[in-house]
């Protein structure tokens, strides 16, 4: 399952932020910001596809650079949302 | 107000003269009223005359000394004219005319090279002096006036603008990848370069000397700010007094001309202090001139009725309609002869065409204020970024960062962490002289990653932001923070971007000419003395001027804060007449011109062309590959109509 969030989540990164450019490997730790992949309207963007794509419920507390700076921090918050929903 | 051209060098006598008319008529729009050109032995003169000063045929050009020895062809406005005519005639010099260019001519036989010091007024002139065999060019201090010069088989030639430049045969349009990654970092290009390679710029308060086929420049005037540990004595009423006493004599000595002088109004702090002041010094009343948006996002036209109730100017305004960038950026690009990461020439262009229209010549502009007195939010940002940068863990400290973009919807939804991300660019490196300035670059270079494999392998690791900070003055270093980013706003954005692709380029597309009370160089310099806590108090921006101006303005107007001026960008070309972008933006076009990803531009076109919220990046970069596309079409286009004329 983590798997397979994280790859849809790449998938919609290198699409809408790198354009389809995947020619520079995108690493699971790498952060968006320091590599200037995503800016203001970026994070409205991603936020807008995790609740569309997953049905997670963003509370403005949610959407700090902990929880989705990265691909790997996006898919454990997606995880931990996914979970919360289920139980 | 003209344009020029002319070279310096060994040409065959009987083409030189069609040459010269060839690069005169290339920059045609420029001086409407009448044409001149003058060879010599070595050197030629061509001049396009609009007529602002002595409409008579005295003042056509180029213009001779009395003694045949000194040759002038020059565009722009010498405001203190009357001043030095006077000062000249008590030093036993006799007039032919009524005409400024007489004054410079005559400046310059009295005091040589060093004339240009004597000048207040935004100029670029060539004056060839037979005596010495030597092309002398200036350019005024803060870059009003564009100069462009190139040379080819051993000739010097210059001109206003790069087409006429582009009339020599042999003389071609290539892009400068350096310029272009300057483009993509720092809105321009970093003078002398150009975007054309081979092609340079004059850089603003530099003047030039061709002699025996070589040429020397040097810079006759620097900006220059107080080191630290000096304290300023005067009160804040007084410096107050002093600058509306300056502030005013800039206005009045602009108001100077044969022709009616008209007033920009946008509805914001400085343009509405310009139309105050001229409004009560044009006897015969003020006509204004503004621009609305039917976006409600960039629209000010509450504010503009506000003034124009206040100030009972006869108004006029256009209207910039959801397509109207889209249909005129063909032609903005052809005028700015560069690439941009945004749109907000073209409405420039449609306001000045109004102003032609309305039967006017002369208008005058604010612009200037916000880099002189700290009007732009990258100061305030900048401010807050040090205070957050003192605690970097606070939630609160980046809260600021909301309350000083208030018209960036995306930036008030952000929560303190990303605000503090965002903006902590270099936060931990206060010392950085680009401190002030480095969320910018990044958000703009963003747009770089568009850049095809091979023009990036041109640059080979170039780094514009290091060519920037090689070319501060040595006393930077001392200079309180705010002054840091004013000068490097004033000294390379100024000229590259706000006085060329928003200033001159757009007015002389339609015969117009911009005059800047705010960039007289008596306030330029008094402004830089002047304490920064005064100019930037807390978070109010141009807190002095508000001060000095207050009696002028409803203080809706005085008390208001700043909003800068934009356009739509990507979102101009979602509609029919922004279809041409899929042509330019083709993969086959793209791969043409090499210097973009194609598939990149294509995924990037497609987002922009949902309606979808873009951000800052996709924006410039949008803008950028759009204008660099038309930038290659209109120019590579123009040099070969030009080969075809020859060849007929």
């Amino acid at each position: 399952m983590p798997d397979a969030i994280k790859s849809q989540i790449r998938t919609f990164i290198v699409e809408n932020f790198l354009f389809g450019d995947d020619s520079t490997p995108l690493g699971d730790e790498q952060s968006l910001i320091e590599s200037d992949m995503v800016d203001s309207t970026g994070i409205l963007e991603l936020v807008s596809f995790l609740e569309e794509r997953f049905g997670v419920a963003m509370a403005d507390a949610d959407i700090v650079p902990a929880n989705l700076d990265s691909i790997a921090r996006i898919a454990a918050f997606v995880a931990r949302k996914s979970e919360v929903v289920a139980g | 107000m003209c344009g020029i051209a002319g070279y310096a060098g060994a040409l065959p006598r009987d083409e030189v003269a069609a040459l010269l008319r060839r690069m005169c008529g290339a920059i045609a729009h420029r001086g409407p009223d009448a044409q001149g050109v003058h060879v010599s032995d070595g050197a030629g003169l061509g001049h396009r005359r609009l007529s602002v000063i002595d409409l008579t045929a005295d003042g056509a050009q180029p213009m001779h000394s009395a003694c045949g020895t000194f040759s002038i062809a020059y565009n722009g406005e010498i405001f203190n004219y009357i001043e030095l005519r006077k000062m000249l005639e008590a030093r036993g010099r006799r007039f032919r005319t009524a005409s400024d260019t007489e004054v410079v001519l005559q400046l310059y036989e009295e005091y040589g090279p060093d004339f240009v010091t004597h000048l207040n007024g935004d100029f670029a002139l060539a004056i060839w002096d037979e005596r010495h065999k030597r092309m002398v060019l200036a350019r005024d201090r803060m870059g009003v006036r564009p100069l462009f010069y190139t040379w080819h088989r051993g000739v010097f030639y210059f001109a206003s603008e790069v087409k006429a430049l582009l009339q020599v045969p042999g003389v071609e349009a290539e892009i400068d990848p350096f310029a272009l990654d300057q483009i993509f970092t720092l809105w321009a290009p970093i003078a002398p370069r150009t975007p054309f390679k081979g092609i340079f710029e004059l850089p603003p308060a530099h003047m030039m000397i061709v002699e025996n086929g070589e040429a020397r420049s040097r810079p006759y005037w620097a900006l220059a700010f107080p080191e630290g540990g000096e304290r300023d004595p005067r009160s804040e009423g007084g410096i107050a007094e002093e600058l509306r006493t300056l502030l005013e004599d800039a206005t009045r000595i602009r108001l100077r001309a044969d022709v009616e002088v008209g007033s920009f109004l946008s509805g914001g702090l400085d343009s509405s202090i310009v139309s105050g002041l001229a409004a009560r010094m044009a006897p015969n009343g003020l006509r204004t001139f503004s621009v609305t948006f039917d976006d409600a996002e960039f629209d000010e036209s509450d504010y503009q009725q506000t003034m124009v109730r206040a100030l009972g100017t006869q108004h006029h305004s256009i209207a910039c309609g959801p397509e109207d960038i889209a249909g005129i950026f063909p032609a903005v690009v052809w005028h700015m002869e560069r690439p941009v990461t945004r749109t907000a020439p073209a409405p420039l262009y449609q306001l000045s065409g109004l102003v032609r229209e309305q039967g006017l010549k002369v208008v005058l502009s604010g612009e200037g204020a916000d880099e002189i007195f700290a009007g732009y939010d990258l100061f305030r940002e900048a401010r807050i970024r040090r205070f957050c940068g003192r605690q970097p863990g606070s939630q609160i400290r980046p809260h600021l960062f909301r309350k000083i973009y208030p018209y960036l919807s995306s930036l008030q939804q952000q929560t303190p962490e990303y605000l503090a991300a965002f903006f902590g660019t270099g936060v931990d490196a206060a010392d950085d002289p680009l401190f002030s300035h480095r969320p910018r670059i990044r958000a703009t270079a963003g747009a770089k990653m568009f850049f095809s494999r091979d023009l990036r392998d041109q640059l080979a690791g170039y780094d514009a932001t290091e060519e920037i900070a090689s070319e501060l003055p040595e006393a930077f270093v001392r200079w309180h923070p705010l002054h840091q980013a004013q000068y490097i706003e004033t000294r390379f954005l100024l000229p590259g971007y706000i006085l060329s692709s928003q200033g001159d380029r757009m007015a002389m597309a339609h015969g117009v000419e911009t005059r800047f009370p705010f960039l007289d160089h008596r306030l330029v310099e008094f402004a830089a003395q002047i304490p920064p806590n005064l100019k930037l108090k807390g978070l109010r921006e141009k807190h002095i001027l508000r001060a000095a101006t207050a009696d002028l303005l409803p203080q809706a107007i005085s008390e208001r804060p700043k909003q800068p001026y934009r356009a739509p960008d990507s979102a101009s070309f979602r509609g029919p007449v922004g279809d041409y972008v899929d042509e330019i933006m083709s993969a086959e076009a793209v791969t043409a011109n090499g210097l973009f990803n194609p598939l990149a531009a294509a995924k990037l076109l497609e987002k922009c062309r949902r309606d979808v919220a873009t951000g800052f990046r996709d924006n410039a970069a949008f803008v950028g590959i759009v204008s660099t596309q038309l930038w290659a079409r209109e120019f590579s286009n123009m040099v070969s109509n030009r080969s075809r004329e020859a060849s007929v």
